[in-house]
């Protein structure tokens, strides 16, 4: 997995690359949560995610709560073809704000 | 179309991606709809995990290797995971609520969801666990 983050007003965008597993979890996580802390509008632009399990859905649920928790959000944008086939497994698609 | 082929990998995060390599080659030589691929790698990918995850929880590092055999016999398809990690109890492997929103405890709900049937077997052979996991494909 590779990312990179850009800044805008309050909105930081983290574009994620390749497939989310449990072996990246912990870096996906220190990418976004600190954002997440800061209080910032965070945007997650998965459309050069491929691959995405449960562990990934896990750091999409706790970014969802810390920014709720810190009274902004997370949206997460541009989700590929199979990653929304996960989250919508989940039955997530309603709690996460895609967009 | 039948085949049958097996794999070890070393029990580590990092081979969750190898995985997954494995089995997308097998399922390439499958005719089955792409959708339906993803599927089937998601919920392997889902039980390796549960291995590494759980079978080997607390533990920092293990030269053990776990294996995965995945057979075709006509319409049937049965993926085997064998490893030497904490005895499964299978009455306990159980997946949280959805509406229970938090991370964590999907992996076996995501199995549950894809395959038509999970169990664990006793006729290992100096494994510790044999999860078995088949589908009418």
């Amino acid at each position: 997995m590779s990312y990179k983050v850009t800044e805008e007003g309050n909105i930081s965008t983290v574009f994620l690359n390749g497939e989310i597993d449990m072996d990246v979890t912990e870096k996906a996580k220190e990418v976004i949560l600190p954002i997440v802390e800061s209080g910032k509008e965070v945007h997650l632009n998965l459309k050069d995610v491929s691959y995405m399990d449960s562990s990934g859905i896990s750091v999409l649920i706790e970014s969802h709560q810390k920014a709720l928790e810190k009274n902004t959000k997370v949206v997460v944008k541009e989700v590929s073809k199979s990653v929304l086939k996960v989250i919508m497994m989940a039955k997530l698609e309603q709690i996460l704000n895609l967009e | 179309m039948n085949l049958s082929e097996s794999k070890d990998f070393a029990v580590s995060t990092a081979s969750l991606k190898d995985v997954r390599v494995f089995c997308r080659e097998i399922f390439e030589k499958i005719n089955l709809p792409q959708e339906q691929k993803d599927e089937l790698v998601l919920a392997i990918a889902e039980a390796a995990q549960n291995i590494v995850k759980h079978g080997y929880k607390g533990v920092e590092e293990t030269n053990d290797r776990m294996e995965i055999k995945i057979s075709l016999k006509d319409k049937d398809l049965e993926i085997g995971f064998f490893d030497k990690g904490k005895a499964v109890v299978p009455e306990n492997v159980k997946h949280r609520k959805l509406d229970d929103i938090k991370p964590g405890g999907l992996g076996t709900f995501f199995i549950k969801q894809i395959m038509d049937n999970a169990v664990f077997k006793k006729d290992q052979d100096g494994w510790v666990n044999h999860l078995i996991l088949t589908k009418k494909i």
